[in-house]
């Protein structure tokens, strides 16, 4: 009863899986009628605005609200002393990261502010307006204290510690290491080495954090319209610091406006509005704006890497060691940490070479800046910039075509399943067809002849490659081992409704990727009706499977598989009745196009409609033991690998205006393998979106600071992203190689184009620049730092 | 805390009258006063385009215009061009080549895109790029916009799709 077993492989009724489906849930967007948290408006909701932190490390010595009382409208000022006895402290440590440390944190702090942005007081208002007109009547008296703010300086005396009962501003550190690097690189032909910076920066959703907080005081009950990536994570918040039941939290997301690991965080500004609600016992609604999300969204990706590799004669890669510092603000952000980012470098290095010596040792330190935690592919950029970055210095030590420097270094198709020297267990990965495929779509011989010719014009052309691997379908091995209440496993309902419909409710949530779409195509081919028959629920934890959510490429594998599951069930339930209503065996009948028919044969015998009419209002027309549950809820985890790793390899094309710096990108391309691709249309535009966001990192993107700890972005004019104008076209392939721990086969394409992008733009430029006796190494490659490289400036 | 100004205007078709703040801008009048939702506010410092409507058939931020200039205006927004049928095309075009993601920047996107083709009925890719770059989009990375509106405007010239 099963013809899933190779999905999409057969054009028959109901084949959804591999198409290129449109989402069913992208006309309301289209036409403006979505659902935002911003609008909601619910009786009695109140504002707030927050009075946030001028300075980097501060002694609070008071916080006068009278003035700010005295503006009509202005309800309530909220500081942390205020909210101290209703919401407990947390502190963003995991278990398996050994020897992490962190600091408790509140929803607003009581007597210290730690970072610029730091939210201190809260102003509630009938509305937003109001609330800032109070705002800014709050006097906040302060005591400057010594900040610590440049991360090379963290751990030296003299630097303010700035939670001086751990001792040090050391949050966490790992040596991962394998075989033996010293002999490696005393023994080697040639040894490349570089310290390669990456930029402080942040996810910039269109639709900033937004959080409405509604208690009910009679009924005891907490409704949160929150936008973010994991509800039920977010329920678990909410009730353990705010001291109610599980039970008596729902969180709902409707529409997200983008979150891209920026939304799976859990913000203390957010935790102050769902408290403010409790003690108000009403609707309190809380939009960031522009400025403060710059300041108080996390950021990412504050790395100095110094790295080296050693390669033979023959062009091997023997050992790579690096040696990596980040500062992630004063506190770890809670409850992912804010030590993965670091963790998953030295995880990830190196990981689509075949080598055997490795040392990667990361050193996370606090520092009086923003907090920074996990944003869109997490480490890959960083780790892939690292490691492409010395594969391209070596493959010019060695004299070899950078082409060719990986064919002879990349893990050879067909020798799975392996480890990393890393450590990283790989069940099947693609990097020499992936490689291939990338040549061909490129021409790769064609584009090099034409930057030959066009150096002999003076035009400056540079042809950049990255290949990486990303981590997908995590399973309790990145956050529940280590003692956080983030589920890896997902859920899904699928019941069929008196009118032959069917609904599936899934953990796994939408922000924009495609899961509704996703989770009706499987769900459609599974049961074995049209696509339009499927409604799709996410987005609330009083009515879905509980989940996961949607965050390191786990949407389609893990709620996919889980969809798949519970649809075959489903159809199965439905084949059961049919087969006693029918008098045949349920073997001898299928479902299809929302009809029972005979198998083998397809002739009609009922659509499922009339089954279901049947079940729901004339039970006592079938036999008295039948089981007639048109509903079946299913649950997948992954239990063999620690997470799915996919690869793949990115190319850019691009040319260098080296009067002015400025760089100007010609094309892009990427091939990726995320195993069965499900939506081939919505995958491409993954992969295409992940790559502009990492092209924001190499070329544009940084939140600057000045020595005292003051972030030096303002608005969008200070912090620049990648527009239009300026992006280029990209081609994107794909080869497949489906996971065997699912019957869907599907692993994450999230991150893909993100973790790759930064190191193939670097590669381009200094590809470029080569011929120029130059290079950059440090993110973003802005063109003052491309003339400061030739010299220029 | 400012005065309130008395403005009667056309909305969408429909004629308004409210008394508004002196600093109330237009895109939280549409959203606060008139509940008109789809018009998205993304950085209310005019650069990110989300907040993009039409005044007297222009394109403007809406976070850049204040309402009580807007006395005698017509304004209209993403509901009412939905309504109306007359960017039809163009949303088609978007949910066919999944050209919005979390949807958040599309209203004003494809305000824009119509403003495009009004203006310029066969652009090139280059064009469409230039004219969306006031727009800022963090999901698509823009490639499949610019195919959905060279598309549309390649079906409206009665030409195949580039």
């Amino acid at each position: 009863m099963n013809e899933i077993a190779d999905p999409g492989s057969i054009d028959r009724p109901n084949s959804y899986i591999g198409k290129s489906v449109p989402r069913p849930n992208v006309k309301k967007l289209v036409e403006g009628r979505g659902q935002y948290v911003d609008d909601i408006v619910l009786p009695r909701m109140v504002h707030v605005a927050l009075v946030r932190s001028s300075l980097a490390h501060a002694r609070i010595t008071g916080i006068d609200g009278a003035d700010a009382l005295d503006v009509p409208g202005v309800l309530a000022v909220f500081t942390g002393g205020d909210l101290a006895a209703h919401c407990a402290p947390w502190v963003g440590v995991l278990a398996h990261l050994k020897g992490m440390k962190s600091a408790p944190q509140r929803p607003l702090p009581i007597d210290r502010a730690t970072w610029v942005g730091e939210a201190l007081a809260a102003v509630v208002a009938e509305t937003r307006a109001i609330a800032e007109d109070g705002a800014a009547r709050v006097r906040v008296s302060y005591e400057t204290l010594p900040a610590a703010v440049d991360m090379g300086t963290a751990l030296e005396a003299g630097t303010a510690i700035i939670h001086p009962e751990l001792g040090d501003n050391l949050c966490f550190e790992r040596v991962n290491e394998t075989g033996n690097v010293e002999q490696a690189f005393a023994a080697a032909h040639k040894v490349v080495e570089a310290t390669f910076h990456t930029a402080r920066h942040t996810g910039v959703t269109l639709e900033p954090r937004s959080i409405l907080a509604d208690y009910n005081r009679a009924s005891g009950k907490l409704t949160v319209y929150h936008s973010t990536q994991a509800p039920h994570m977010m329920q678990g918040v909410f009730a353990k610091h705010l001291g109610l039941p599980e039970g008596d939290v729902r969180v709902i997301c409707a529409d997200v406006g983008g979150s891209y690991g920026i939304k799976v965080h859990v913000y203390p500004d957010e935790v102050a509005v769902a408290a403010i609600a409790k003690i108000m016992g009403r609707p309190v609604k809380f939009i960031a704006d522009r400025l403060e999300s710059f300041s108080s969204d996390i950021h990412a990706r504050d790395h100095r890497i110094k790295g080296r590799m050693a390669v033979d004669a023959n062009g091997r890669i023997t050992a790579i060691d690096i040696d990596d510092l980040t500062g992630i603000g004063p506190y770890s952000v809670y409850p992912r940490t804010s030590a993965v980012e670091g963790n998953q470098v030295v995880s990830l290095v190196g990981g689509p070479y075949d080598f055997a010596n490795y040392h990667a040792k990361t050193a996370v330190v606090f520092q009086n800046k923003t907090p920074t935690s996990q944003y869109r592919a997490v480490g890959h950029p960083i780790a892939t910039a690292i490691t492409e970055g010395l594969v391209d210095l070596a493959a010019e030590a060695v004299g070899l075509d950078p082409v060719e420097f990986r064919r002879r270094n990349l893990m050879a198709d067909g020798t799975y399943p392996r480890t990393s020297a890393a450590g990283l267990k790989f069940e099947g990965l693609s990097h020499i067809a992936s490689l291939d495929k990338l040549l061909a779509m490129m021409d790769y011989a064609a584009l090099r002849s034409e930057q030959e010719r066009l150096r002999g014009e003076g035009i400056h052309r540079g042809i950049g490659l990255a290949a990486f691997i990303e981590l997908t379908n995590p399973s309790p091995f990145m956050y529940g081992i280590g003692g956080a209440r983030i589920s890896a496993q997902d859920g899904c309902t699928v019941r069929i409704d008196p009118d032959g419909s069917v609904v599936a409710a899934t953990g796994v949530t939408e922000q924009g990727q495609g899961t509704e779409a996703i989770m009706r195509q499987i769900v459609a081919e599974g049961v074995g009706v049209p696509i339009e028959q499927v409604r799709v629920v996410t987005g609330d934890t009083l009515t879905t499977p509980y989940g996961g959510g949607t965050w390191a490429c786990r949407g389609t594998g893990i709620g996919g598989e889980a969809a798949l599951q519970s649809a075959i069930a489903v159809k199965g339930a439905v084949l059961a009745i049919a087969g006693a209503m029918l008098q045949a065996q349920p073997e001898t009948l299928d479902l299809t196009n929302g009809e029972i028919v005979e198998r083998g044969t397809g002739r009609a015998r009922m659509p499922l409609a009339e089954l279901a009419r049947i079940v729901y209002f004339r039970g006592d027309t079938l036999p008295a033991d039948l089981p007639r549950e048109l509903i079946q809820t299913r649950h997948f985890i992954t239990k063999q690998y620690p997470f799915a790793f996919t690869n793949g390899i990115q190319a850019s094309y691009l040319e260098l205006d080296v009067e002015t710096g400025l760089v100007k990108l010609l094309k892009h391309w990427c091939v990726e393998d995320c195993g069965r691709v499900i939506n081939p249309l919505l995958v491409d535009e993954q992969v295409r979106g992940g790559i502009v966001q990492g092209i924001g990192a190499a070329l544009y993107e940084e939140c600057p600071y000045s020595s005292d700890g003051q972030v030096l972005v303002g608005s969008m004019a200070d912090y620049l992203v990648p527009m239009a104008a300026e992006m280029p076209d990209i081609e994107v392939g794909h080869v497949e190689t489906p996971t065997r721990e699912s019957l869907l086969g599907a692993k994450g394409a999230g991150e893909a184009g993100t973790a790759g992008a930064p190191a193939a733009i670097m590669n381009a430029i200094n590809d470029a620049l080569r011929p120029l006796r130059a290079k950059v190494l440090a993110q973003p490659f802005t063109p003052e730092r491309i003339l400061a490289a030739l010299g220029k400036v | 805390m400012s005065a309130e100004i008395a403005i009667t205007l056309t909305v969408n078709g429909e004629r308004v009258a409210r008394r508004v703040e002196a600093r109330r801008h237009l895109v939280d009048f549409l959203r606060l006063d008139l509940g008109l939702m789809g018009s998205h506010t993304g950085c209310e410092h005019g650069f990110c385009g989300a907040c993009t409507v039409r005044v007297n058939g222009a394109i403007v931020r809406g976070c850049l215009v204040l309402a009580a200039s807007l006395d005698g205006a017509q304004v209209e927004t993403i509901e009412g061009v939905s309504d109306s049928g007359e960017i039809r095309d163009l949303q088609d075009a978007f949910i066919a080549r999944n050209a919005a993601q979390c949807g958040y920047c599309t209203p004003g996107m494809l305000l824009t895109a119509a403003d495009l083709l009004k203006h310029n009925p066969a652009p090139t890719r280059a064009q469409i790029r230039e004219h969306l770059s006031g727009n800022y989009c963090r999901c698509t990375g823009y490639h499949a916009i610019v195919d959905a509106v060279a598309a549309v405007a390649a079906k409206r010239n009665g030409r195949a799709t580039p």
